[in-house]
């Protein structure tokens, strides 16, 4: 279970990435974010922001057409 | 770049006004952003109307060969020519302006207010300010003013420069 849990379903590109980035600035390091979306593209794009800025993903899964991933929080 | 980081950095030009080219400037600036990239946004010509503070972005199908809007479970083509009737430009930004919203897609106040807050640099071309008489009241508080020389003191710095 992730320290915190952001909604973003529903909304599109780059919505997804702008609110994550807002979210974990209220994640302590090295506690970790839980991002549940419905936009495809977040898939390739969360593996993108995470590599460019040091987070480590730690999770990217798809249920129900429901895309969620699990960033832990290292900068 | 008042402060000195080892983040990289963006900058951009943006040449154009219209709702659907307004996109990907804005997109592209916050992202960047959000993955630590420090970002600036050099506005000129039509794109200075971006920052104004009342914003009314329209498309047009003229010069937009490529134009499609999906209705009636299809792609509709729009012909340069239907630009030429009363309201069908009005109608095509109306119908944009629809999609925007139920696609989830953020409409440009937004993206513009985010990118201010994420701190992206903003410059108003204060040729284009003259050229078209806006005065300062006429744009949003955050953009400085400058010319071509600050923008290319900037790019010189950027490792990504895009002219959109």
């Amino acid at each position: 279970m992730a320290d915190q849990i952001l909604n973003v379903k529903g909304l599109n590109c780059p919505l997804p990435i702008l609110r994550a980035k807002k979210a974990l600035k209220d994640v302590p390091m090295g506690g970790t974010l839980e991002v549940l979306a419905t936009d495809p593209g977040a898939v390739k794009d969360f593996e993108a922001f995470c590599r460019t800025t040091g987070n480590e993903l730690l999770e990217s899964k798809t249920q129900d057409k429901v895309f969620s991933f699990v960033i832990k929080r290292m900068s | 770049m008042t402060k000195a980081t080892n983040a990289k950095r963006m900058s951009m030009i943006v040449t154009k006004g219209s709702l659907d080219w307004a996109y990907p400037p804005f997109i592209l600036a916050t992202t960047a952003a959000a993955m630590g990239l420090e970002v600036s946004m050099f506005f000129t010509f039509y794109g200075l109307s971006l920052l104004k503070k009342k914003l009314k972005l329209q498309v047009t199908t003229l010069g937009n060969p490529a134009m499609e809007m999906p209705m009636f479970g299809m792609h509709i083509g729009m012909p340069n020519l239907v630009s030429a009737m009363p309201g069908v430009d009005a109608a095509a930004s109306i119908m944009m302006k629809n999609l925007i919203k139920k696609k989830g897609v953020a409409s440009i106040d937004e993206l513009r207010d985010m990118a201010l807050e994420a701190d992206v640099k903003m410059i108003a071309c204060q040729m284009t300010m003259d050229l078209f008489e806006y005065t300062k009241e006429d744009i949003i508080d955050g953009p400085v003013i400058g010319g071509a020389a600050t923008y290319i003191e900037t790019a010189t710095k950027s490792e990504i420069n895009l002219f959109i």
